[in-house]
């Protein structure tokens, strides 16, 4: 996307509070998550490698402000930590998953005939299964891990691109713009990146931003099923899981990730909302014409 | 052929088209069994001389625009040839294609559909001139496009803006200038007017006249609108359910139509004056245009004409030169 069009995004967003919202939680996600390790308040405990059974289940206080675990280790590090494992994990399943389903189906859409049918099948056979379920079967094939992990939600996930860009390729074939590349003589490959792929892709970009939030909550519900990241890693499902046997004694263990799994959730949904409002042309005209950009 | 001062003359034809035919399979089932066909050109013939405009006009439905497609090479005929400056477009080289898209540009009915809307103005201008002329500096190009803006009626300052930002008469001006800029020989116009607003058409069309007769370009027009092609073109063809039924010089078409069907087209077309429309002798014909999959036997139009004959019912006319450079496909003018 152009310059212009983060500006644009940038002036809806700010006249909306929701999406406004949706855009801080995002942010502050994503800088928390890069920054993590420079700003634990311990981070040995966070990264799970020591025990302080003297420190075992107390709950928050100033200077626990979100209890510490079984293990006594400081719950508010452990989650800020889980934040940066997320956030490589929805760029990573996302980015992945994008990185082989928009060029199957830009192709497929583009080419039609015997390789788009051949391709869309191929689509079709992974898309036949339920992706979390899909997902847990890969994971638990290829074995613990992060990088594991985001492989097996990526190879459940890129034939949604497939589909959403093919069809939108589809569409957007036929129209004038493209008969018009091709007699001014620019090669397919060209009308395919230059003209039908980026008018193909706005709704690519709002389902991206929806999936990163489903990407963390998945990656999580296969820690928690236990097929997902290894402990002690500090990710947000893992540390649900953890803290599900003493939700009895120390709510706080289990509810303090479960919280950053929501709000993360929800944030890169109602931005998810804001990007699909400003991608469209012809809001974008009205905008203009109506002087609020 | 074309009528000049010094009478008749002969003129090198710039686009040939012989005998073209395309024929659309009607696929049905699993399987794609093809059911039948929709033959949206049978056998059509005509050239177009250099700086002339040549339109075809005729109902949705009777193969203009798959003759224009053909044309531009979107779409491979069935049968026939299109020959360009001597050349069979349709057997060219690798080369020979980027000269034939050099010299054979479109224009199309709806500007917001045929301007990529994530481009600006001047991208989508200096795109022809960046496929064709790799080496072109950066400076040399901005400064042709910008020409060519100002020279189709726009202001810099749209240049930097989207199509979506632009009126429907300021996107069909960059659309044309898009066709232009290449200097080509020919544009195929399909139907450059019929999304606009009246009072833009005029607008359009003088710019079409104006750069046909400075850049000694070629049309090959495609409309329905009578008054537009009376008011542009050197040579009108009618077009009936894939077939010409007559082809004319375009003030003698109009003045002195010999087919029953452009009688009919042309006695729908309004005058301004009341008393004229009035006086005006209509002649209508019969119920709905039939299908192109089983067009009716003889000639096409037999059902519907009012003239129609037992011979229209088994014979199908063929076009024949009736007065110099005056031709028709109807019986009432085949037995002189």
């Amino acid at each position: 996307m152009a310059l212009e069009d983060f500006k644009i995004i940038l002036s809806l967003i700010k006249q909306n509070p929701v999406s406004l919202t949706g855009l801080v939680i995002v942010a502050g996600f994503i800088v928390v998550g890069v920054l993590a390790p420079y700003i634990l308040p311990y981070p040995e405990d966070a990264w799970g490698e020591v025990y302080h059974l003297e420190k075992r289940f107390l709950p928050p206080s100033l200077e626990h402000p979100f209890g510490t675990d079984d293990m006594g280790r400081d719950v508010f590090s452990r989650v800020l930590l889980g934040a940066r494992f997320s956030l490589i994990i929805a760029v990573g399943v996302v980015g992945l998953a994008l990185l082989i389903g928009v060029p199957m189906g830009l192709i497929a859409g583009y080419l039609g005939g015997r390789v788009g049918t051949i391709l869309m099948r191929i689509t079709d056979m992974f898309l036949a299964f339920p992706p979390l379920l899909l997902a847990i079967a890969l994971a638990a094939t290829l074995g613990r891990g992060l990088v594991n992990t985001i492989i097996a939600l990526a190879i459940s996930w890129w034939p949604w691109y497939a589909r959403l860009v093919y069809v939108q390729v589809n569409s957007i074939k036929s129209l004038p713009y493209v008969d018009a590349a091709k007699i001014i003589g620019l090669s397919p490959l060209a009308i395919m990146f230059k003209h039908v792929l980026p008018n193909a892709l706005t709704p690519v970009t709002v389902q991206a931003a929806l999936d990163m939030g489903s990407a963390i909550l998945e990656a999580a519900g296969l820690s928690f099923l236990g097929v997902g990241v290894k402990p002690p890693t500090p990710e947000w499902g893992l540390l649900v899981t953890e803290g599900w046997s003493s939700i009895n004694v120390a709510w706080w263990i289990s509810l303090f990730p479960g919280l950053a799994i929501l709000v993360t959730v929800l944030g890169f949904n109602l931005l998810a909302d804001a990007l699909r409002e400003a991608s469209d042309p012809r809001l974008r005209r009205i905008l203009l014409i109506s002087g609020r950009v | 052929m074309s009528q000049s001062r010094e009478g008749w003359v002969i003129k090198v034809p710039l686009l040939e088209v012989h005998n073209l035919v395309k024929y659309f399979p009607l696929r049905k089932g699993l399987l794609g069994r093809i059911v039948g066909y929709v033959k949206a050109v049978d056998g059509v013939s005509f050239s177009i001389s250099e700086n002339e405009t040549f339109s075809l006009v005729g109902e949705s439905g009777s193969g203009k625009t798959t003759i224009a497609r053909c044309v531009l090479g979107l779409l491979k005929p069935t049968s026939g040839r299109i020959v360009f400056m001597g050349k069979d477009i349709f057997k060219l080289s690798k080369e020979e294609i980027r000269w034939y898209r050099r010299n054979v540009q479109a224009v199309f009915q709806n500007p917001f559909l045929s301007l990529n809307p994530r481009m600006k103005v001047e991208d989508i201008v200096a795109e022809p001139l960046k496929v064709h002329y790799k080496d072109m500096s950066k400076e040399e190009i901005r400064r042709r496009v910008y020409d060519l803006l100002e020279k189709v009626g726009l202001t810099a300052d749209l240049a930097k803006r989207s199509p979506y930002d632009l009126s429907g008469g300021q996107a069909q001006r960059v659309a044309i200038a898009r066709a232009v800029i290449l200097k080509p020989k020919l544009i195929v116009l399909d139907e450059p007017t019929s999304a606009l607003d009246v009072s833009v058409q005029a607008q359009i069309l003088n710019l079409l006249v104006d750069l046909k007769n400075e850049l000694k370009l070629s049309y090959l027009m495609i409309s329905h609108d009578l008054s537009v092609v009376r008011y542009i073109s050197d040579w009108v063809a009618v077009m009936y359910l894939g077939k010409i039924v007559e082809l004319a010089p375009a003030e003698e078409l109009f003045e002195k139509p010999l087919h029953p069907y452009t009688q009919a087209l042309l006695s729908s077309v309004p005058e301004p004056d009341p008393r004229a429309m009035r006086a005006k002798k209509r002649i209508v014909l019969r119920g709905e245009p039939p299908s192109a999959v089983n067009p009716p036997a003889g000639c096409r139009l037999h059902p519907r004409c009012p003239y129609a004959s037992e011979e229209c019912k088994k014979e199908e006319p063929k076009l024949v030169e009736y007065e110099r450079g005056h031709w028709v496909a109807c019986h009432l003018y085949t037995h002189k």
